[in-house]
Parts: C-alpha cells; structure tokens; sequence
C-alpha cells in the first residue's frame, strides 16, 4: 500500500512525476481516449496525488467510487474505505479533510440529501474536500434517472459548485478544483456537478494527458485553519466548538464566521477564470437577441437548438454558466447585453437555475428571463422541445 | 477593506462584497487599492506610529516556537513592536475565553472587540493568525470598533483588514523594520 513515506520531492508515493496543476490541464501533451465519465473520473483521480477516498458505493449510481477503489489497489490512492452510509461518508471526508489529506467521494440523488448536514459543516470547517456530485432524481417516488433537483439543495451549503457539461470537463474540472480548492484564501469544499448517466454512463471521446504525472501533494500547513495535529498547537477546534460555549463569545462571532465561508467562495473567482479560461461560455451568435442560459448538458442541448434556429434564420447564443457558486452574475449581465429574451432550459422541475438567473438580473438588466422548458425524471431535452419554448414566445400566434 | 469604523451592529457589508478581495502575489491592498508593497508598508508604519495605543497582536503561528521559521518571526516581532512603539496583546489561541476575556492580557478571534474597547486601541497589526481565525475577527473588528487594522499575512492576505501585506516570511519583516524606521526618523517619533 502506498504510504507518504514513499514521497519524494520529484515523485510521488505510485511514482508518477509531481508537476503544477498548469503543467497537467494547460501544457502536457494529450492523447485521445474514449470512455464514460466515471472512468475519466479514474483517470482524474488518478493524476492528483489523493490521499484519501470514501464511499458509499450504492447501485446503482454509478461506478465511480469503485473506480477510485480500484486505484488504491493499484496503489494510486493514499487510503480508500466505505461508510456505513452516505452522511457516515460525508463524516468521515471531513475528518480526512481536516486532518491534512485531499480527499474526495461521490455521490448522487438520495445519498446527497441523507449526507446534507455535512456539506454545511464542510465548509464552516474551511476543509478543501472535493465532491463529485452526479446528479440524478431524489425521491419520491423512487427514480434513478438523471434530473439535477438535488442541486439546488446544495446552493446554499458555503461550498463551491462547478459544473461541467460533458466528459472532458469532468476531467479537467475535478483537477483544477482541488488546486482552487486548496487556496489559502479560499480553501472551501468544491462539489465539481454533471449530470447523472448523460455523463457518467456515456461514453464520449476525450483528451487525457499521460498517466506518469500527477499534481503536487496538498500542503495543509498552508490551511486557514490548523490542520488536526497534536504535535501543532493550538490544534483544538473540535474540541473547543465555540458554538458550544456560545453564552462566552461575540454574538458577532457566528455572522462573521458564515460571512467569512461565503467571502472564501467569492475569493475563487479569479483562480476559476484562470482554470476554467472564465466562468462563462459563450457559443452562438454574439449579437443575438435571444440567448440561452444554461448549465450542464442543457448546454449541449441548447447548443443543438442554437444551430437549428439558425438554419430557420434565427440568432442566438448559449451561455454556459461553468461556476454556480460563486455565481457568474458579472459575466452573466455582460453577456445578456442587448439580448431581448433568455431561455433557461433545464433537467429539473423547479427551476432553480432560473431562479438564480432572475436573482442576478433583478434590476439590472432588461432581459426576459423565460424558465424552459424542464425536464425532469430522466426525460431528454430535444432540441425540438427548446425550438418550440422559443417560437411560442418570439411568435405567439403561429407558434412553433 | 471596504469601509473604515462602525458598521452599526452588524459586521456586514464584508470588504469581499463590496468588490474587494485579496491582493495579487506581488502586490499589497490599501483600503480598496492594490499597491505596490513598500508603499502599504510605509503607510503601515505611519498609521501605527501615529495612532493612540498602537498594539500588535501576534497570534498563535508565531507564540510557539513549532519551528525555525517562527522562532525568527516572533524576535522580529519583538524588534518591530520597538520601532513602532506600539504594545503587544497575544492571541494565544482560538477558544472562547471562560467565564471572561482579560482584555488586559489577550485578544481572542470571538471577541475581539472587547481588547479593543477595553485597551483604547485604534491602529492594531494582525500576525500570526491562522487566516480564518483573522478574517473573522477582523470583520468584528471593523464592525464594532474604530480600529485601523492590519494584516500582515504569511499566505493570500486579509481584505477586511484596512492594509493587508501577502506572503510575509522573515525577509519581508527585516524589510518592514527597515521601512519603519525610515518612516519614524521622517516623523521624528
């Protein structure tokens, strides 16, 4: 088994060559590859030097938490082991987290709820964990189709959200994330989002940089808050919760603390536009008046409608949103200049992504926001379905 | 930093709300602006050299001796609370005080207004503090009190504090002290 030990200033523990997080997404040559997305998670994983990996691997989800444990087999990994359940996985990625040790899981549906109040202390404990989070139904009734409700339970935990749209973005996206992640001045949890089966069940062509090289280890000495250590004082955090003597602190003390968490999210803009070359995607037609904003594989979608609606002679563009948190509101605004309706279709019947839409633009824009079409419980996304929400709109009377 | 003294009661608006966040490598954050590093470092000086009860508070990273490094910092601590004239308050550690603070004798991150109130204290430099720790304290800080405060921060800096240097190790501190003690020979201090 692989132990820290083996680690030396050039190598890692499996002795793959350590190099910066720039190196691996931005400089090393890359060969093509073809597979699902919870194999390039592997792959992913593989590249990062993780310490630790928990996981409740339910079915079904998906096989990414198997693939992770195949990698400590493979001595890839630092320490793999299951929880009793998801909120016992959760539990056990924070004192991983807290003690020094990147760590990462994945989970889905039910099992993201069953482990909520853990994201909260996640990130109130300032721990860089990573959570790949593959969205499909929660119940009831029971679905495991993909449909990213559970999102929108995440929005407000003070972790970050990315998410990606396809395979390659997974890849890349769970690399950069624990590097911004692990920031001083941000160093929050990450959940890195796609879409439940569209991406992690398919099987899609991607471009993987070689497998004999991997990120620089985590320096948790480097930590805004002290790692768990005895030998480091005053490494007491557990063990004197303020919350529990509440009677002896500032009743500022508690505001400041989740206002300090939610500035750390806003502090990762910068790292995120570096990695992720900004935080929004524009494809289309810049001039358009009609715009899609979106998310996920709803941007693949949308994308399909752009291109049909303009064989029908209509302009528009999709704006895919890479970050939810921190959300993209100043990008969000440039983009949507001079644009006269924004669609925002989405796998969900909420529509949470419209609401956050809606929040950025109060007041400051002149843009229709129309929330649509949603899907949800598995159904697919025709770009027939998006052609229709538009015309309907653009031209009541005839319609589609 | 976004704005200076009380904020009511409340420690909102956070400076990262308002637009500001922490300066780039390289670079240091006066109020709103990104500086050049000697010139937050000559303001730095200027503010606690002529502000009533100057006080450093050096927090845990550098009370302890865990390291060589730390050892280093805390005897240029002590060098620089001379130059500045300035007393100096600790943060031993992070826990809330039972039954109460000594703001006589300490500052802690829950309440760090207390120290301030209690001892008068309107220019006070952050360092040592594990990051979280600062940022909590020092949004308080700027909501309760009138303090002018400063971080000087080994990692990213501090933009709730009103001057913020980034990756100060040993050498950046000789440079400070040297920088100081220009500026209280300008001041005749």
């Amino acid at each position: 088994m692989s132990t820290i030990k083996d680690m030396t200033e050039t190598k890692n523990w499996s002795g793959q060559t350590l190099v910066t997080a720039d190196h691996m997404l931005f400089e090393a040559p890359r060969n093509k590859h073809f597979m699902t997305g919870s194999e390039v998670l592997k792959e992913a994983v593989k590249r990062c030097t993780v310490d630790a990996s928990v996981s409740y691997p339910i079915t079904p989800q998906s096989e990414a938490a198997h693939l992770i444990g195949e990698l400590w087999a493979e001595g890839y990994v630092g320490v793999y082991f299951r929880g009793e359940n998801e909120f016992g996985v959760m539990s056990e990625v924070a004192g991983c987290s807290m003690a020094g040790a990147r760590t990462i899981t994945t989970t889905s549906g039910p099992g993201t709820l069953r482990a909520m109040e853990n994201f909260a202390q996640w990130s109130g404990t300032r721990i860089p964990c990573q959570l790949i989070l593959m969205a499909r139904g929660i119940n009831s009734p029971l679905t495991i189709q993909p449909d990213n409700l559970e999102v929108s339970y995440m929005l407000e935990t003070g972790c970050m959200i990315w998410y990606a749209e396809n395979v390659q973005e997974l890849f890349d996206m769970s690399i950069a994330a624990f590097i911004v992640a692990e920031k001083p001045d941000v160093h929050v949890p990450i959940v890195t989002v796609v879409d439940g089966f569209f991406v992690s069940h398919t099987r899609e062509s991607v471009m993987l940089p070689e497998d004999d090289i991997a990120l620089f280890p985590y320096e948790p000495y480097k930590s805004p808050l002290p790692p768990i250590d005895s030998e480091t004082p005053p490494g007491r955090f557990l063990r004197d919760p303020f919350v529990m003597k509440s009677n002896y602190i500032s009743y500022a003390t508690h505001a400041s603390w989740q206002w300090e968490v939610r500035s750390a999210v806003e502090r990762s803009r910068p790292y995120a536009e570096h990695f992720l070359n900004g935080l929004v995607h524009i494809t289309g037609n810049e001039d358009a008046e009609i715009a899609f904003v979106t998310c996920g594989t709803a941007s693949h979608q949308a994308k399909e409608g752009q291109r049909e609606l303009e064989k029908l002679g209509i302009k528009s563009k999709v704006i895919k949103l890479r970050t939810i948190r921190p959300f993209p509101k100043k990008e969000l605004l440039a983009a949507l200049e001079g644009v006269k309706y924004a669609f925002v279709p989405e796998f969900n019947v909420v529509g949470w992504l419209e609401k956050e839409v809606k929040t950025a633009l109060y007041g400051k824009s002149d843009t229709e926001v129309v929330g649509g079409p949603r899907v949800a419980g598995g159904m697919s996304l025709p770009a027939e379905a998006i052609i229709q929400e538009v015309m309907e709109k653009i031209n009541p009377v005839k319609g589609a | 930093m976004a704005n200076q003294g009380p904020t009511y009661y409340s420690p909102y608006p956070t400076a990262v709300y308002e637009g500001v966040i922490t300066p780039p490598e390289g670079k240091a954050l006066l109020l709103t602006d990104v500086v050049d590093e000697e010139i937050a470092m000559r303001e730095i000086a200027k503010v606690m050299l002529t502000s009533e009860n100057a006080t450093i508070f050096p927090g845990p990273q550098v009370l302890y001796g865990y390291n060589e490094e730390a050892k280093k910092k805390a005897k240029l601590i002590k060098e620089m609370a001379e130059v500045l004239n300035s007393k100096m308050i600790p943060m031993y550690d992070y826990r809330p005080k039972y039954p109460k603070i000594d703001a006589e004798v300490e500052i802690n991150p829950n309440h760090p207004n207390l120290t301030i109130w209690h001892n008068n204290i309107k220019a006070a430099i952050f360092i040592g503090v594990h990051c979280h720790y600062a940022n909590v304290a020092l949004k308080i800080v700027r909501a309760e009190t009138d303090c002018y405060t400063v971080a000087i921060c080994g990692l990213s800096g501090h933009e709730d504090a009103m001057a913020t240097l980034r990756d100060q190790h040993s050498s950046e501190l000789e440079k400070f002290i040297k920088i100081a003690k220009e500026v209280k020979a300008e001041l005749g201090k």
